[in-house]
C-alpha cells in the first residue's frame, strides 16, 4: 500500500510541470506581446514597457520566467494583476464560492446519481429502469448552458423558487440551482455508471455467495453489491472534477456568482496573462490531487489494488 | 435469536438440464461477424432507427438549407421586427435585431453538423495512429503518449479550449477549421488512450501470430489484421463524441471564443438571446432545442451502437 501511494504521489509531479508548461508557454512565449496588448491602439512610453516587462520576468528567458512563475506558486507569492490587485487576495476571494459550487454539485451528482442507478439496475427492464435510461440520455444531449438558462427562467423567475442571480452573497443556499444545473449532466452519467456496475455486480459469485449465507437483502444490496459497484464510479467522480471546472465558468457565468469561473473567462478575455495562468495552474493541481485521492479511495474500496505489489 | 429447528437432511432440488435446441444450429451456414452481428441488432432497435431518421433529416437540413427556407438569415433584418411574434412566412418570430429565427435555426445546422464530423475525423486520423503505434510496438511512442495522455487529461477541456482559443493565431483566423483544430489538439488523447488498450487487447492473439508466421510484415499485420479487430470500442467513442463535440462548439461560440460572428451558430444565437430571456424567452428556447435535439440525437445512435457492439453489455 505505501509503495503504491508513493508511486501515485510521484507520478502527480510530471503532470503537473507538464500541463502548467504547457498552459505557460501558451499564454506567454507564443508570438503576441501580452504587454502591448494591454495599451490597445495607444503607444505607451518605452519606460513602462519596460517597467511593466521587468515586473512580469518578461525580459527573462522563458525556462527562467517558468521557473520564477513556479517558485511563487508555491510560495504563495502570487504578485500582482495587469491592473495591480494583488491576485493571492483575489483568489482567496473567489476560491472558496467555486469550491462551496463545486461541492454542491459533486454531492448531488453523487447522491441522486448513485440512488437512481441502484434503483434502476435493481430493477433492470423494469419501467422506471427504462424511463431513467432514456430521461437520463435526453439530460446528456442537453448542454450545460441551455439547462442554465432554462432553469433560470423556470425556477428563477416564473416560479421564483430561487434567485436567477447569485450575485455577491453565495453562500450554500442561493447557490442551489447553479449547483443542480452544473452537477445535472454528470448525474446522468453517474446514473448510466452505476446501473450498469449494478448489473454486472449482481450476478458476481460473491453475490450469491452472500446471499446463500442467508443475509438479507438489504444486506447483500448494500454492502456487497453497492460497495463493488462504486468503484468505476468513484473514479469517474474524479476524473469528472475537469469538466465541472469546464462547467463552473459557464454556470457562474449565467448565475453571476463571483467564483474561480467567472474570474478566469474575464481574464481571459481581456488578456490577463498573470491571472490565467495561475487560476489554471491552481485548478490543475486540485485536480490533480483530487484525482490522487480518488486513486487512494480507489485503493480502499478495491482489494485487488491494495495487495498488489 | 437461534432457531431451534434440527435439518436432518438438505436435499437441493436438482433439476436435469433441460436439452437446448442446439440441433437446430445450421454448421454449414458461414459465421456472422462481429459487424453482420452487430447490424442484425442494431436494425431492431427503436433507439437506432429513431435517431438515424433524425440524424438523416438533421444532414439534409445541412446540406440543403434552401430547402426549408427561403428566407435568408442575416438579410432583411429589421428592427421593427425586433422581438415580434410568429407571422405568416416566419413561424417562429424574429430575434432581438429583427432577424428570422427559423432560418436562423435552418442556417445554423451546417456549423455544428460540420464541426462536429470535422473534428471527430481529425480525432480518429491523430488518435488512431498515435494509439495503435503506441499500443502494438510500446517501448518509448508508448512511454511518451502516456506522459502526453495525461498532461491533457489534467487539463479540462473547455478550460484549454478557452486558453488555446485567445491565442493570437486563433483569435485572428477564427473559422470552423480552427475550432476544429482546438477541439482537436484537446480530444485526441482519449481516442489514442482507447485505440492503445484496444490493440494490445488484440495484439497477441493467436491470429495475429498466425498471420506474422504466415511471414506478413510487422507492419502489416498491425493495419490488416489487429486494426479491424480493435476497432469497435473506437467506432463507439466516435460516434458518442459527435455530440459532445457540437455541444463543444455551441459552448465555445456561446463564450465569444468560437465561430467567427460571419458564420451562423446555434451557440451565438443563444448567446444573442440572453437579452430577450425576460420578455421573449423562445427565442432562446427555438435554438436551444435544435442543438438539443441534434446532440441527442447522435448519443442515441452512439448508445445504440455500444449496445451493439459491446458483446459484454448484450449478454444479458
Amino acid at each position: 500500500m505505501t509503495r503504491y501511494i508513493l508511486r501515485r504521489l510521484l507520478q502527480v509531479i510530471p503532470v503537473f510541470l507538464g500541463t502548467t508548461l504547457l498552459v505557460y508557454y501558451m499564454v506567454f512565449a507564443l508570438p503576441g506581446d501580452p504587454i502591448a496588448a494591454l495599451f490597445g491602439d495607444k503607444q505607451p512610453p518605452q519606460s513602462v514597457i519596460d517597467a511593466l516587462r521587468a515586473q512580469y520576468h518578461l525580459d527573462q528567458p522563458f525556462l527562467v520566467q517558468y521557473g520564477i512563475f513556479l517558485k511563487n506558486l508555491f510560495t504563495f507569492d502570487l504578485g500582482v494583476d495587469y491592473t495591480q490587485q494583488p491576485i493571492a487576495a483575489t483568489l482567496a476571494r473567489i476560491f472558496p464560492v467555486t469550491a462551496m459550487l463545486a461541492i454542491e454539485a459533486l454531492i448531488i451528482q453523487a447522491v441522486f446519481g448513485v440512488a437512481f442507478g441502484l434503483f434502476a439496475g435493481l430493477r433492470r427492464g423494469k419501467l422506471f429502469d427504462s424511463t431513467v435510461l432514456v430521461a437520463s440520455l435526453v439530460v446528456i444531449a442537453v448542454p450545460t448552458f441551455v439547462l442554465g438558462f432554462v432553469f433560470q427562467l423556470i425556477f428563477g423567475v416564473q416560479l421564483g423558487w430561487a434567485k436567477p442571480t447569485v450575485g455577491a452573497n453565495a453562500n450554500w443556499e442561493t447557490l442551489i440551482l447553479p449547483a443542480v444545473v452544473l452537477g445535472l449532466v454528470s448525474f446522468a452519467y453517474v446514473l448510466r455508471l452505476t446501473r450498469t456496475s449494478v448489473i454486472e455486480n449482481m450476478n458476481a459469485d460473491y453475490v450469491r455467495t452472500a446471499t446463500a449465507k442467508g443475509l438479507s437483502r438489504p444486506r447483500v444490496v448494500m454492502t456487497h453489491i453497492l460497495r463493488n459497484s462504486m468503484i468505476p464510479v468513484v473514479t469517474y467522480l474524479g476524473a469528472n472534477l475537469g469538466s465541472l471546472m469546464g462547467g463552473a465558468i459557464v454556470t457562474e457565468g449565467i448565475f453571476n456568482v463571483p467564483g474561480v469561473g467567472n474570474k478566469l473567462y474575464q481574464a481571459v478575455l481581456r488578456g490577463e496573462g498573470p491571472t490565467v495562468v495561475i487560476i489554471v495552474s491552481v485548478l490543475v493541481l486540485v485536480f490533480v490531487v483530487a484525482n490522487l485521492l480518488v486513486d487512494l479511495l480507489y485503493a480502499w474500496l478495491d482489494p485487488r489494488i491494495r495487495y498488489e505489489k | 435469536m437461534k432457531s431451534n429447528r434440527q435439518i436432518e437432511h438438505f436435499v437441493a432440488p436438482v433439476d436435469e438440464t433441460p436439452l437446448l435446441p442446439t440441433d437446430t444450429l445450421r454448421v454449414e451456414a458461414a459465421p456472422l461477424s462481429l459487424w453482420a452481428d452487430a447490424w442484425r441488432k442494431l436494425r431492431r432497435r427503436p433507439l437506432f432507427i429513431i435517431s438515424s431518421v433524425m440524424i438523416l433529416l438533421i444532414i439534409t437540413v445541412a446540406l440543403f438549407p434552401g430547402l426549408f427556407t427561403q428566407t435568408p438569415p442575416n438579410q432583411n433584418c429589421l428592427l421593427a421586427n425586433s422581438e415580434a411574434g410568429p407571422t405568416a412566412g416566419h413561424p417562429l418570430g424574429f430575434t432581438f435585431q429583427g432577424c428570422d429565427v427559423y432560418s436562423r435555426i435552418i442556417h445554423g445546422t451546417q456549423a455544428s453538423l460540420s464541426t462536429g464530423v470535422l473534428s471527430v475525423l481529425c480525432v480518429l486520423v491523430i488518435g488512431v495512429t498515435f494509439g495503435a503505434l503506441a499500443g502494438y510496438y510500446g517501448g518509448w511512442i508508448d512511454a511518451v503518449l502516456a506522459r502526453l495522455g495525461d498532461i491533457f487529461f489534467a487539463l479540462p477541456i473547455l478550460l484549454g479550449a478557452l486558453v488555446i482559443t485567445q491565442l493570437p493565431f486563433f483569435r485572428e483566423n477564427k473559422s470552423v477549421w480552427t475550432v476544429v483544430l482546438v477541439i482537436s489538439m484537446l480530444a485526441w488523447p482519449q481516442m489514442a488512450r482507447i485505440t492503445r488498450g484496444a490493440v494490445i487487447e488484440v495484439r497477441h492473439a493467436d491470429f495475429v501470430t498466425a498471420a506474422r508466421a504466415l511471414g506478413v510484415s510487422k507492419f502489416g499485420a498491425l493495419a490488416r489484421h489487429v486494426l479491424p479487430n480493435a476497432i469497435a470500442p473506437v467506432i463507439v467513442l466516435a460516434t458518442l463524441e459527435l455530440g459532445v463535440f457540437i455541444v463543444l462548439e455551441a459552448t465555445l461560440s456561446f463564450l465569444g471564443v468560437g465561430m467567427p460572428e460571419s458564420i451562423m451558430s446555434w451557440g451565438h444565437d443563444i448567446s444573442a438571446a440572453q437579452t430577450s430571456i425576460r420578455t421573449n424567452p423562445m427565442i432562446l428556447i427555438y435554438p436551444a432545442i435544435a442543438l438539443s435535439v441534434t446532440v441527442l440525437s447522435f448519443i442515441m445512435l452512439g448508445d445504440a451502437v455500444r449496445d451493439a457492439l459491446d458483446p459484454k453489455s448484450r449478454q444479458r
